[in-house]
């Protein structure tokens, strides 16, 4: 019975969203005001439902319904209860259903913060997120509906969930995820409410810019969260592999990368606004086309579980009326964009469009290089498969512009550098040579070796990082003595700091771990030792480790340094009962600031011994660091005191207007 | 020119040159990357209709089923070799030195990366196998319609 409660406030969330998409918009045209106000009512109680729907499945899991389906399939009696509600989202229509109420959380959040806005504005933003909302539950009900029954025949027991997803970073790297993907609609309803009103206007990117932000944010920890979780339960020691669902998350995210940068020029400059119109619809056209690339079942990975056709061609369908549609909407109203603003070459704009131009062909690499297999394959051309390399090397040289415009481009003013640009480009040659000496001295101290590429990596990091002292240092000094002056910057100036600080991090991390890290398969018995990158590695012994739906073995090693003892790792190789097949590998990390030490434990060999893979990665934690630096300054900006500051003042003369 | 237009012409200039330069660095990157799929049967006979064969030293991409029965291991250090099928009787010998994947099994589908050492022995840095036992890459599955996919045994082995 309760089941079928979840799957009933669906069908009436998918109804309310009909009326959300059509009431509204229609109020908005003939300005009839009861109509324009059901908007946020509607929005309200389409998220309660969705939250009821979710809830009514996660109950399922809990108390392990496995008349439902979906519950059998993706649960077990002996799974512990986190990995339980996790297991919600574990499979593909739970994962939909996620993304659903991750669209409904974003409309009500957008009908409750948004004060400010007019509210003939929000009723079409709200309009354009129903309409949204339409295509994804009704292909939830349609094609996977996950309160099916299994009704007369329930089985026993569960097919237990993915082992490879019993993990603490997969309980948060989905709904991450889809906050950030989903995200990017509200600045797609925006891009195309105001597209729809005709009205584009700075006001328009000021109601964007916090939206994006926060997306941006989401789509940011997901994806280093993602990356992170690879690297400790592959086992493959690795953090990026280039694979096709990878890819399908980082084209929106150079996509919204982009677009946070345009939306702050639309904001303060009035510029390049259609070209911010067209970045919003493209940042989530491609969450839609991540989502269709991942769900759909064409790709092979981890994350591909759907092969059903119907459920292919239902998104395909529903990616081509949204892309389709809004780019329509755009050409025919897209002309009557109109931005003003002049600025010379040499001003901050031209380096903010040269950061678009970069980002966007970036992203149209990775888009190259994710689709070219597909169509290749479906033009009866054989199939063919595009290596790694292929990804590092191109990114290798456009990072090379991007990160040097990048240091540049906070120096510079908007709209025109004063004439004499003689001390500035003194300044830039300081930090130059300040940086290639600091990127020749790191890897001249931890490792034995200098490479020109790991080096050309830290040039660029350090370049950033240097610039972007020497930016804070100049704002703060302005007027101020720098103690005073730097407590006075605004904290949306703290988040570009931080946002260009991330991806320096990051840049460090990648260098020394691309060129840097050490990799062995060895042949061990209990009792050998090996050394490795200084370290001397002693397999002690191999004995038993069992949990409560699993059993296994760990490898005890001792490490020691310099002939001091340094820590004892501890691998294992663990097989799920429901899902012998699957042995899974738990990799030991111990992890360091300058280096990660990893191994991981193989198969058992003839003779006793045993297979065991040993990595020495040096910064790889730089990775995600960086990542996690960029996205609290991603926070710091929506925090940012101008967007409260101006919600309340805009909120104000409304209430004014209206008395 | 006025200064407007000279501004404009050059920013054209310049994203025209970066877009070219772009090009030009994709294709090439994309003409040493590409690596071709084969089945056992398409590497011994060649592929398409003029049987195009590999030669020794290219790299490539080849998806087939374990042979049982044919995977043989040095007792030294980690090397193993393998010979890989499918329905029309191609067979492939694999050479591999490292940790073969957590799902590698006899009779279990399989897709490597590797170089063509001899007509037809590949020497693979890579083996893929990510997949749970009722999983088959699609490459696979297409290349091998007809035969049946034999689930692994679950012995001691796995312990």
């Amino acid at each position: 019975m309760i089941p079928e409660i979840g799957h009933f406030s669906l069908i009436v969330a998918t109804a309310l969203s009909f009326l959300l998409a059509i009431y509204p918009l229609i109020g908005a045209k003939i300005n009839h005001p009861g109509m324009i106000n059901s908007a946020k009512p509607l929005a309200i109680m389409q998220f309660l439902l969705m939250s009821l729907s979710f809830a009514v499945l996660a109950y399922a899991f809990a108390t392990d319904d496995f008349s439902v389906g979906y519950v059998a399939t993706n649960s077990n009696s002996l799974l512990p209860i986190q990995y339980k509600i996790s297991a919600v989202w574990g499979g593909h229509e739970g994962s939909l259903l996620l993304w659903s109420l991750t669209l409904a959380i974003w409309t009500a959040a957008v009908a409750v913060f948004s004060q400010g806005i007019p509210k003939v504005a929000l009723a079409r933003v709200l309009s354009v997120m129903g309409m949204i909302a339409i295509g994804f539950n009704l292909f939830i009900l349609l094609t996977s509906n996950p309160f099916d029954r299994t009704l007369p025949y329930l089985p026993l027991d569960g097919n237990d969930l993915n082992p490879l997803l019993q993990d603490i970073g997969l309980i948060f790297h989905p709904p991450m995820l889809y906050m950030g993907y989903v995200g990017f609609s509200v600045a797609f309803a925006f891009a195309i409410a105001a597209l729809m009103a005709g009205r584009l206007d700075s006001a328009w990117a000021r109601w964007s810019r916090p939206w994006t932000l926060i997306a941006w944010v989401f789509l940011t920890s997901g994806i280093a969260l993602g990356s992170w979780w690879a690297y400790y339960e592959l086992g493959w020691g690795g953090w990026w592999f280039w694979d096709p669902v990878e890819n399908s998350s980082f084209m929106p995210w150079l996509a919204g990368t982009a677009l946070i940068h345009s939306l702050a020029v639309s904001e303060k400059r009035g510029v390049f606004k259609s070209w911010t119109v067209l970045l919003s619809i493209s940042a989530f056209s491609l969450s839609l086309l991540g989502t269709f690339l991942v769900r759909s079942g064409v790709l092979v990975s981890v994350h591909a579980f759907a092969s059903d056709p119907a459920r292919g061609l239902f998104i395909l369908a529903f990616l081509i009326a949204v892309v389709g549609g809004s780019l329509l909407l755009y050409a025919v109203k897209g002309s009557e964009i109109k931005s003003r603003g002049k600025y010379s070459l040499f001003s901050r704009e031209t380096f903010l469009l040269m950061n678009n131009v970069l980002l966007i062909a970036a992203l149209l690499v990775v888009l190259i290089g994710t689709l070219l297999p597909l169509v290749h394959k479906e033009l009866g051309m054989g199939s063919i498969s595009i290596g790694v390399p292929f990804f590092n090397n191109i990114f290798f040289y456009m990072i090379i512009p991007l990160a040097i415009a990048l240091g540049v481009a906070p120096l510079l003013r908007w709209k025109k550098q004063e004439a004499d640009l003689r001390p500035l480009f003194k300044q830039l040659a300081v930090c130059a040579v300040a940086s290639i000496v600091l990127a020749v001295a790191l890897p001249a101290i931890f490792a034995d070796k200098i490479k020109i590429v790991a080096v050309v990596g830290f040039a660029l990091a350090f370049w950033v990082i240097i610039t972007s002292s020497l930016e804070v240092y100049i704002r703060a000094t302005h007027r101020h003595s720098f103690v005073s002056g730097v407590t006075k910057l605004g904290r949306s100036h703290w988040a570009m700091v931080l946002g260009h600080v991330g991806l320096a991090m990051m840049l460090i991390g990648i260098s020394a771990t691309q060129n840097y890290k050490i990799e062995k398969d060895l042949r061990m018995l209990p009792g050998d030792e090996v050394v490795f990158a200084d370290y001397l590695f002693e397999f002690e012994r191999i004995g038993e480790a069992n949990g409560s739906n699993y059993e296994g073995y760990k490898a005890v090693f001792n490490i020691s340094k310099d002939g001091k003892f340094e820590t004892v790792m501890k691998a294992e190789k663990r097989s799920y009962f429901a899902q012998r097949s699957m042995p899974m590998t738990e990799a030991a990390i111990d992890w360091g600031v300058t280096r990660d030490l990893y191994i991981a434990l193989g198969e058992q060999l003839a003779d006793d011994s045993w297979a065991i893979r040993i990595y020495y990665e040096p910064f790889i934690r730089f990775i995600w660091w960086g990542g996690l630096v960029m996205s609290i300054g991603g926070l710091l900006a929506v925090s940012d005191r101008r967007y409260r500051f101006v919600n309340k003042r805009v909120a104000k003369a409304q209430s004014l207007g209206q008395e | 020119m006025n200064p407007r237009r000279k501004k404009r012409l050059s920013i054209a200039l310049v994203i025209i040159i970066g877009l070219g330069t772009m090009t030009g660095l994709v294709l090439y990157a994309l003409k040493q990357n590409i690596d071709l799929f084969y089945t056992p049967s398409q590497l011994v006979e060649g592929l398409g209709e003029d049987k195009v064969k590999p030669e020794i030293g290219q790299r490539l991409r080849i998806g087939g089923l374990v042979m049982p029965g044919t995977v043989t291991r040095n007792m030294e250090d980690l090397k193993v070799s393998f010979v890989l099928s499918d329905d029309n009787g191609g067979l492939v010998t694999l050479e591999y030195e490292g940790i073969l994947p957590d799902l590698f099994r006899e009779g279990q589908g399989i897709v490597a990366q590797g170089v063509l050492k001899s007509a037809n022995v590949i020497s693979a840095s890579e083996v893929l196998a990510k997949h749970d036992e009722e999983y088959m890459p699609p490459e696979v599955a297409e290349a091998i319609k007809g035969i049946k996919h034999m689930k692994p045994e679950y012995g001691n082995e796995t312990k």
